[in-house]
């Protein structure tokens, strides 16, 4: 169909009359615009309010010297630069935020997999072991972590007092530096019900008749998981380990709370809590964040720190996203 | 047409709607001090004390103030730390307080520098107050930066030694330490190990992250210089504070190490609980502030204590007597529309004798002006006494205030902390990486 625009001198209507059919479809189609973006609106507004605005104002405050009472000024690439060359902090932030993603992440989706893959098993007491292992899960983080810094104390605490009966001299959990990582996993390892819930789901929608044909085929366990039972979940397990990543990228309440807990410092009206016991071994880079933000005021090197741990979540989803990372089935 | 103006125009709206939504991050909270003090307004005063007996004698101070002053009310709210202070002042609103609280100096600088607490020299002028005369001089500098003198001293706090009498009769040593040498050999004597080799009671306990041992409390009693006359850090060039490390490392080492050290640390109670680890006789000798000794009391400590100033180095014993100085402090909010009648009140708190004395007895802190340090109305205390003269001692110091309020005391505590732990191979290595780091921060809250 030959398309006709108005002549840009005529004032009238067109007098072409194969061109009101056009004019009638571009109205059509300015309405549907205009329809689909009433219908976009609340999800537009709600993204420019809650992400889009809040990104352009973090991007633009890490280029300004702000303390939150004067106004900004511009200070180029000084934010940049004192948080990257000069904050001896953001290295042991940035690494430990990297380890509990690897790390916690893993070990959370296998080990949320393997509870999932036990409780859909078993053939008694399922209800028991169901509720078992998804009650830690609706502790309040903070009344969670206590409990375990508690539990964990070296000096009072009954693990290291159950393991010295078995003669075994237990570590020194939150306040050693090597182990606080790992005492921070085993805590989340506890909260599990919400990776069990899931994998539990999905695996109980694994077609019984797959498993049934891999028996006749005389197929092992392995064999069964690798060809029939992970094929399946893996859209679920995507799901676990981006979601995971993301939620790790922003630890704060557990490792804040355990490396205060554990230090024995007191926290007073004229005090500062100082994340990162021991010796910075728990400070996440969400911690410094708030730290430069909100106690010390230094909007502008926050809002560097918030945008290179923006960019490293993005990259690792983009990462995960990719069809050849394996989580997403070749066909889709 | 249309479509392409709805994207032409969806790009502009949104970018002038965030120019206009980053112009407004400048705090548009300003007050004033053009009210009128003898009009009725009601004050909202924030602080940070939340023991009953504490908010029972603050709330009994306010209606001596406002039976003074019966056109202001004051609302108070207790239990406000600095950062909520700090975040509500710059967040604005009609609901922040007029009259504000610390309990640190540290972060004084950054209050004057900022603008965020008013400048009460023109209040002071206007009364015609001295502050030299009223204020002595230790607190009149930890509550001003740079002249700006943008809170006054409500109450002073000086650190001491508390010692258990009970433990030092059993070891047979007869009186407190006066040298760091006594201190280190006392602290050995007091130390008791189980049959493992733990340790079950420490002499002194060197860690610096109990309860108030905060690093820069003890480094007091080497009377170190933090900045130079540029601003510049300088502890690395500064013996004292080589000789300070060593002492505490010594101390650690000769009384068993700092990981059995920090093993028992680990099982203390709260600080401010019966748990306490002096309370509970975990501990021989222990540094804290003058309200402990209230504390002592009321829980009914089942031996017999002591106060005395804190050991000095030994080639500094003629400044035996010293502490570390610090207390709280009040100002007005640069947002208060009510800034005359709110320095009536900071002006009641801070300079009447009266209520100073019966505020320093009634929460066993040290006073804040020279007249109330005087005053016969005092707590005959001897104990208490002793804070006192802590806090009188002319060697006795606070730490130098910056705008960057407490961070170079964070990094330096951060840096003794590793220290402690034996993460500084190089003390002097690291001393010169602190000064670096502490001049770096302070560039960035500058620029």
């Amino acid at each position: 169909m030959a398309l006709s625009l108005p002549s840009s001198a005529g004032t009238s209507a067109p007098k072409d009359p194969a061109a009101r059919p056009d004019m009638s479809l571009r109205r059509k189609r300015t309405r549907h615009r205009w329809k689909v973006l009433a219908f976009l609106s609340p999800w537009l507004i709600g993204f420019s309010v809650f992400f889009g605005y809040p990104l352009i104002a973090t991007v633009y405050f890490s280029f300004m010297h702000y303390n939150q009472i004067k106004s900004p000024t511009f200070v180029g690439l000084k934010n940049w630069k004192y948080v990257l060359e000069q904050m001896p902090l953001f290295g042991p932030a940035l690494w430990n935020t990297i380890w509990l993603v690897v790390v916690m992440v893993a070990l959370r989706v296998v080990f949320g997999l393997g509870i999932g893959l036990l409780v859909t098993k078993i053939k008694t007491g399922v209800g028991f072991f169901r509720t078992a292992f998804y009650l830690p899960y609706l502790a309040p983080p903070v009344a969670a972590t206590v409990a375990f810094v508690f539990l964990l104390n070296p000096s009072t605490g009954p693990v290291d007092q159950v393991l010295g009966w078995l003669g075994i001299h237990g570590p020194t959990w939150f306040n050693d530096p090597h182990w606080a990582k790992p005492s921070l996993v085993l805590l989340s390892l506890w909260g599990i019900g919400d990776l069990m819930v899931i994998f539990m789901a999905s695996l109980l929608d694994v077609p019984k008749e797959q498993y049934e044909a891999a028996d006749l085929d005389g197929a092992g366990a392995w064999t069964k998981f690798r060809f029939v039972t992970w094929p399946s979940i893996t859209p679920i397990v995507l799901f676990a380990v981006v979601t995971g990543v993301v939620q790790t990228m922003q630890y704060y309440t557990q490792a804040l709370v355990a490396g205060k807990i554990a230090s024995g410092v007191s926290i007073g009206p004229g005090s500062v809590v100082q994340p990162g016991y021991p010796d910075h071994s728990t400070l996440t880079v969400p911690q410094l964040v708030y730290q430069l933000g909100f106690q010390n005021f230094n909007t502008g090197a926050a809002c560097v720190l918030s945008l290179v741990l923006f960019v490293i979540a993005m990259a690792v989803t983009l990462l995960l996203m990719r069809k050849g990372a394996g989580l997403i089935p070749a066909e889709d | 047409m249309a479509g392409r103006r709805i994207r032409s125009c969806v790009p502009v709206a949104l970018g002038a709607a965030t120019a206009l939504l980053l112009a407004g991050c400048a705090n548009p909270s300003t007050g004033s001090a053009n009210d009128d003090p003898t009009k009725p307004v009601t004050l909202k005063f924030w602080h940070g004390w939340s023991d009953p007996n504490e908010v029972k004698a603050i709330d009994a101070g306010i209606s001596r103030f406002e039976k003074l002053h019966p056109n202001i009310k004051v609302r108070s709210t207790g239990n406000v730390t600095d950062a909520t202070i700090n975040q509500a002042l710059r967040a604005g609103g009609g609901d922040t307080p007029d009259v504000v609280t610390s309990f640190t100096t540290n972060n004084v600088g950054q209050y004057c520098s900022s603008g965020m607490w008013v400048d009460l020299d023109t209040f002071m002028k206007k009364d015609g107050i001295d502050k030299h005369a009223v204020f002595p001089k230790t607190l009149l500098d930890y509550t001003q930066y740079k002249g700006d003198q943008c809170a006054l001293p409500l109450l002073a706090d000086a650190y001491g030694l508390y010692y258990n009498k009970d433990d030092f009769k059993a070891a047979g040593i007869a009186s407190p330490p006066r040298t760091m040498s006594e201190f280190q050999a006392d602290a050995v004597k007091l130390t008791k190990h189980g049959k493992d080799g733990s340790i079950t009671r420490a002499g002194f306990m060197p860690n610096f992250r109990l309860y108030q041992n905060s690093p820069d409390r003890m480094l007091a009693q080497w009377g170190p210089k933090y900045f130079d006359e540029n601003g510049k850090a300088r502890l690395a060039d500064d013996p004292k504070v080589t000789a300070f490390f060593k002492e505490m490392n010594a101390i650690s080492a000769a009384e068993g190490g700092h990981g059995k050290l920090e093993k028992l640390r680990s099982g203390f109670g709260d600080e401010y609980s019966d748990g306490n680890a002096f309370l509970q006789g975990k501990l021989a000798m222990h540094m804290d502030g003058e309200w402990r000794g209230l504390m002592l009391k009321d829980a009914g400590a089942k031996f017999h204590w002591g106060v005395a100033p804190l050991p000095v180095p030994d080639g500094q014993a003629d400044t035996y007597g010293r502490g570390y100085l610090t207390g709280t402090v009040t100002g007005i909010a640069h947002s208060s529309k009510h800034q005359n009648a709110a320095w009536e009140l900071v002006k009641y708190l801070t300079t009447n004798t009266d209520q100073v004395v019966d505020f320093a007895n009634a929460i066993h802190n040290v006073p804040s002006t020279k007249a109330a340090l005087a005053s016969p109305k005092l707590t005959p205390d001897p104990n208490f006494r002793a804070f006192i003269k802590i806090a009188q001692n002319k060697y006795s110091s606070a730490i130098p205030p910056s705008e960057n309020g407490g961070m170079y005391i964070t990094s330096f505590q951060d840096f003794a902390y590793s220290e402690e732990e034996g993460g500084e191979k190089n003390l002097h290595a690291g001393l010169v990486k602190l000064d670096k780091q502490i001049d770096a921060d302070n560039l960035q809250s500058e620029s």
